[in-house]
């Protein structure tokens, strides 16, 4: 009897620690990631914010490695969540020393996907906890969550196209949190009232960037000007 | 008519007291762009604090655009105390130097002579607000270049594309025109009632600011009810020109203005007031014994 509950338990814990180790999956993606040293894309940027009234705006991304990233919006001014230079993939695997640990399946947008969260093993970095649905047929990110010290919890959506053999996204969703955002009226010189209906539209604290991308100019090369 | 408008017109250049108008709005915008081109990031970053809590904003938001309405927030308020300088002088200004009768022997209607004086009147009104855009919008887009327009409002901010501001820039300064008339047109009335210039400028002036009070007092009920109907909670309704609206997937339309019913309202009112004022004032006038 004793023998058997002993065999039990090593049968499950060592079934279960081994399935838990996906570090080499990860590695495997990051590897995929890394045939990436530099990008130039184009895009149209959408910013769905409730109280952000912005028209779309073409963009334009650069990375360079290891965590280079930089959006410009064609002579214009843009308007990026908090944290918003963590929009791609390539600058979440800058952290070389982590734990990946997995977390079961889901589905994402009909695709079989693998959990798997991610812990760095520096106690001071920022990100915290990133959670990630892995397409392990094509080595994608479908989607993922990442939470920060600095910039709270956001989630990151990628749909692929004709990139996906870099890893990287058509279309990138950014959701977030926001704050509340007032200012004292006597600074706005506003002095007529809000219709009730516009007020609670406006208390809609969830935060949405959408970016679409036309166009990728992968290892070309990209100076470091662009990135100051 | 027109030879009366033009002698209004010589009368009102030729004394010093026009320009005080002018010199006061150069001053007011050179200060203003003197102490943003030093240190307009310190402002801009002083008016962002709450908003960079949760979003980054990037981009070149102190241009000439911005400069421009941060100035017309600024001195639309105030360039009614320098219309009502002129404004409420032109007929008081004449009773005091003893020219009105004199002037009402010669063979010209009364209600002619009043409407003259009253387009004078409105003629510096609008110079001067083309004064206040060329200072205000040109000498700014030169001097700090053009980009985006970044609005803050009490509850929500705007982005304007570069290419979808100057229009709205020309129906501001046209509304703006309209609001500075209504105030030309009470200074008109009130120096009507007077045979002095200082006590007609000094009326319309406490009118104003008097009915401007009132029209931030929103908290309390009581004024909530006549606001709507004081021409001053009106004049303002040049900022809606900055306003756009939304589709249901809160995309900007470019092109577009929030609420294009509230300026046609408030114009129409402004309007009213404007005729209001001025058929007061020809009424009064023609019935009164001009004894000066």
């Amino acid at each position: 009897m004793k023998q058997s509950i002993v065999f039990l338990l090593v049968a499950l814990l060592g079934g279960n620690l081994y399935s838990q180790d996906m570090t080499p999956l990860v590695r495997k993606l990051k590897a995929k990631l890394d045939q990436v040293n530099d990008y130039e894309a184009e895009g149209k940027m959408k910013t769905d914010v409730a109280f952000i009234k912005a028209p779309i705006g073409r963009v334009k991304v650069f990375y360079k490695k290891p965590n280079k990233f930089r959006l410009k919006k064609d002579g214009g001014i843009s308007l990026l969540p908090k944290g918003g230079v963590s929009v791609n993939m390539n600058s979440i695997f800058t952290i070389s020393d982590f734990a990946a640990i997995d977390a079961g399946e889901a589905l994402v947008n009909g695709t079989h996907t693998r959990i798997v969260k991610i812990l760095p093993s520096d106690e001071n970095s920022d990100i915290v906890l990133t959670t990630m649905y892995i397409d392990e047929a094509s080595l994608l990110v479908r989607k993922s969550t990442v939470t920060t010290r600095e910039n709270g919890t956001y989630t990151i959506e990628m749909n692929y196209g004709k990139f996906a053999q870099y890893g990287l996204p058509d279309k990138v969703i950014f959701s977030f949190n926001t704050k509340n955002y007032s200012l004292p009226k006597g600074i706005t010189l506003e002095f007529d009232d809000d219709k009730p209906a516009e007020t609670e539209k406006l208390k809609n604290r969830k935060g949405r960037v959408e970016i679409t991308y036309s166009n990728y100019t992968i290892n070309k090369g990209i100076g470091d000007e662009v990135f100051r | 008519m027109w030879t009366l408008i033009q002698i209004e017109l010589f009368k009102i250049f030729r004394r010093p007291r026009t320009y005080i108008a002018f010199a006061a709005v150069a001053a007011l915008i050179g200060v203003i762009q003197f102490g943003l081109k030093l240190d307009g990031d310190a402002y801009i970053a002083f008016m962002m604090r709450d908003i960079n809590s949760s979003i980054s904003v990037e981009g070149k938001i102190l241009n000439g655009y911005q400069v421009c309405y941060i100035v017309l927030q600024a001195l639309l308020v105030h360039v009614p105390l320098l219309i009502s300088l002129v404004a409420a002088d032109m007929v008081s200004g004449e009773a005091n130097m003893g020219t009105l009768r004199l002037m009402l022997t010669r063979p010209v209607g009364r209600t002619k002579f009043l409407l003259a004086k009253f387009i004078a009147a409105t003629v510096y009104t609008v110079l001067l607000l083309v004064w206040l855009a060329i200072l205000a919008l040109f000498l700014n887009m030169l001097i700090f270049g053009v980009d985006d327009l970044f609005l803050l409002k009490s509850q929500y901010v705007v982005l304007l594309r570069k290419d979808d501001i100057f229009w709205r820039y020309i129906g501001a300064f046209g509304f703006a025109a309209l609001a500075m008339t209504t105030v030309a047109a009470l200074g008109f009335l009130l120096s009507l009632f007077a045979e002095n210039s200082i006590g007609p400028i000094i009326a319309t002036m406490s009118v104003i600011v008097f009915l401007t009070i009132l029209s931030t007092l929103s908290s309390i009920p009581l004024f909530n009810t006549i606001k709507p109907y004081l021409f001053t909670t009106h004049m303002i309704s040049w900022k809606e020109f900055f306003d756009i609206k939304v589709n249901d997937a809160n995309e900007a339309i470019i092109g577009s203005i929030q609420n294009p019913g509230r300026i046609i309202r408030s114009s129409l009112i402004l309007l009213a007031h404007i005729a209001g004022f001025l058929g007061i004032g020809i009424w009064v006038f023609r019935k009164k014994d001009i004894l000066s």
